[in-house]
């Protein structure tokens, strides 16, 4: 586990600690007529993680790459510090990155690697000679700094791209799916690694990757982005309570989509019906306030629970698998209407018996999201 | 391995044999040859490699073939590289563009380039009406039968045997270490020489190795575009063999340049092992 930046004895590489912004101002990139990203506005705090997440094809790499220098934007501003770097090439742009492949130069030792940043910045010798040992220290890759890449596993192989990338002292740091190749493991070390690297050096970095797990755990916010645009940006805990959209919310963990009827709002709450005619209250978790007419329920696992009797505010529902997964059993379910359902119920010793029929209802306190109907959706 | 080489040795055996019978052979009676002393083949001796390696002469044009050679690599190589790099960058349609003007010496005649070039370096030919027409020059420059006119005209010649060799070593280059390259803040020419050029070492040399034994050895272009003042070994071995019908003099030259040949391919060879085990071995 990672100890407290302060006194972590292992590494302390001449620290840039004032983190620095990174701003993105309608930025729009095409391929041919192909739009990738499309008018996409974001603002990186200094010192914070933020992670783009979303399907593949979204635009993920493209806006990294764009940050990077490497491909150029049809619009757009991207700002660092408040200084616009659209005119500087990408090795004057003092941007880290760190490939999904790695990119390590394979006819280079491990310590020419994490040199090469150095040389192109003509340091001394012997200063290159400090540095280069002070961050294979960092990473932990010292008595390896002899070896050729090939010669490393992938989780070391990505040290030494981390350490290569870090080396120049970048000013925003840059990962594109930078675990997707390590295995279960390795890739919480590795996640751990980089948020106490980044704790320690105080820097800012976008984090690209398509495991809504990952973006959980390691990043300050999260930026969802689908089809080129983002769709909501906020913390994990944000995003995953108050979805925006639909999308963001199948996303973002699961969900449970229920046709429904919206009735009227008042007080914060929505009284909405399903179409078993179930009269539900639900605090009103999305933002924009809906007209009366259908909607959709996006309802999480945990946010139902299972009675043994009818009431009001409760649906039937016929109970189906019911999977025993640590301290929680999922039970997958059908309404009347058939929409399928999963939740969540928490095991207390054994598989709760319930007959094959059950009537579900919210949890006391559960925020679910009630979203336009997608007929009805502007897209 | 035994099965795989059982299977394989019915296969390799017509191919083997046929090597062994069309160049071995001949390759030791060349050697065999070579130490008759005299041209009607009846006394054993080392009268021919005497009177080869004894003349300054037959130095002079050992060097001047193996520099005729590197003058030629060296040409290939400073437009090649070049255009190995454009082709990397280009969209794929240029690239078939390209790769068909690269090619398109390989699937034209040797005899239709090589006069394909006399007009252009003759002295009525297009290079010197084009060099006239703009006042650079008086008198028509003297390319054909000159070194230069037959360097460039090899350059032409040879320039796929580089190309393909190289183009498919780039192409498996991963274009992300020239990105990583730049983002860590080298200039585009670093990034070539530290870069680019030293992983496409091994495509380099075997380009190089293609175009030096091929270019040392073409009779038809030396003799044609060269003309009959420059003398090179083939063309020596061709004169001995057939003109004066001294078959153990033509055997010794042939000797002679088969070990210069391959002494410079070595040398390139384990150059390019060298740059190449060090990324892929
Ligand atoms: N060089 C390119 N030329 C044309 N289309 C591209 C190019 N790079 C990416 N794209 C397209 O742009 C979209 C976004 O790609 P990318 O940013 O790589 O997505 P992600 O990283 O989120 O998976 C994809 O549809 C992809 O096909
Ligand atoms: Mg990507």
């Amino acid at each position: 586990m990672p100890t407290a930046p302060a006194t972590d004895p292992a590494a302390s590489p001449s620290p840039s600690l004032q983190g620095h912004t990174l701003d993105v101002l309608g930025l729009t990139v095409r391929y041919g007529g192909f739009t990738a990203l499309d008018a996409v506005d974001l603002a990186v705090q200094p010192g914070e993680i933020l992670a783009l997440l979303g399907p593949s094809g979204c635009g993920k790499t493209t806006l990294l790459r764009t940050v990077a220098g490497f491909t150029r934007q049809a619009e757009g501003q991207v700002l660092i510090d408040g200084a616009s770097i659209d005119d500087l090439p990408p090795n004057r742009r003092q941007v880290g990155i760190v490939f999904q492949n790695y990119a390590l130069f394979p006819h280079m030792s491990v310590a020419d690697n994490v040199a090469y940043g150095l040389q192109a910045r003509r340091w001394a010798k012997p200063r290159i000679a400090a540095r280069v040992a002070e961050l294979l220290e960092m990473v932990q890759l010292g008595p390896l700094r002899d070896r050729a890449p090939r010669q490393l596993s992938g989780g070391q192989q990505q040290r030494v791209a981390l350490a290569r990338a870090l080396a120049i002292e970048p000013s925003i740091l840059l990962l594109d799916e930078p675990f997707a190749a390590l295995d279960r493991s390795l890739r919480l070390d590795m996640q751990i690694e980089i948020k106490r690297l980044q704790r320690q050096l105080g820097l800012t970095a976008i984090l690209v990757t398509h495991d809504q797990d990952e973006a959980m755990s390691v990043a300050d916010r999260i930026a969802v982005m689908r089809g080129g645009r983002i769709e909501q940006l906020g913390t994990p805990v944000e995003v995953y309570d108050q979805p925006r959209t639909r999308f963001v919310s199948g996303f973002i963990g699961s969900t449970n989509l229920l046709p429904c009827l919206m009735l009227g709002a008042e007080a914060g709450m929505a009284r909405i019906r399903l179409p078993d005619g179930a009269h539900l209250a639900a605090p009103l978790g999305s933002a924009a306030p809906l007209p009366p007419g259908p909607a959709v329920l996006a309802v999480r696992p945990e946010q139902l629970m299972l009675h043994d009797e009818a009431a009001d505010d409760r649906f039937p529902v016929a109970l189906g698998l019911a999977l025993p997964i640590g301290g929680q059993t999922i039970r997958e379910a059908t309404t009347e209407g058939g929409a399928p359902l999963r939740l969540v119920e928490p095991r207390l010793g054994g598989i709760a018996d319930r007959g094959p029929r059950a009537w579900c209802g919210l949890v006391p306190g559960a925020r679910p999201a009630v979203f336009p109907h997608p007929d009805t959706e502007e897209e | 391995m035994r099965s795989t080489w059982g299977l394989a040795a019915p296969l390799v055996a017509p191919l083997g044999l046929a090597y062994a019978a069309f160049f071995v052979a001949p390759l030791l009676m060349l050697f065999a040859v070579s130490f008759y002393a005299d041209d009607r083949m009846t006394v054993l001796g080392l009268g021919q490699w005497q009177r080869f390696l004894g003349d300054a002469f037959h130095w002079k044009v050992i060097g001047n073939t193996v520099l005729l050679g590197l003058k030629t690599v060296a040409a290939t190589l400073l437009l090649g590289l070049p255009l190995a790099l454009a082709y990397r960058a280009a969209s794929p349609g240029w690239q078939r563009v390209l790769l068909f003007v690269v090619v398109m010496p390989l699937l034209t005649s040797v005899v239709v380039r090589t006069f394909a070039w006399i007009v252009i370096l003759g002295r009525e030919g297009v290079v010197n009406q084009m060099v006239m027409g703009l006042g650079l020059a008086a008198d028509p420059l003297r390319l054909l039968q000159t070194e230069l006119g037959l360097v460039i005209s090899l350059t032409q010649i040879e320039m796929p045997l580089l190309l393909l060799p190289l183009l498919s070593v780039m192409a498996r280059i991963d274009p992300n270490l020239m990105d990583a390259s730049a983002s860590l803040g080298a200039s585009p020419w670093r990034t070539l020489f530290r870069v680019i050029l030293p992983l496409a070492a091994p495509g380099i040399a075997a380009g190089c190795l293609l175009v030096f034994a091929s270019s040392t050895t073409a009779f038809i272009s030396q003799s044609v575009i060269g003309g009959e003042r420059l003398v090179y070994l083939p063309a020596m071995v061709w004169q001995q063999a057939m003109v004066v019908a001294n078959w153990p003099f033509a055997a010794t030259a042939a000797i002679a340049l088969l070990v210069s040949v391959s002494a410079v391919i070595a040398v390139i060879a384990t150059a390019g092992r060298i740059a190449g085990g060090r990324i892929h071995g």
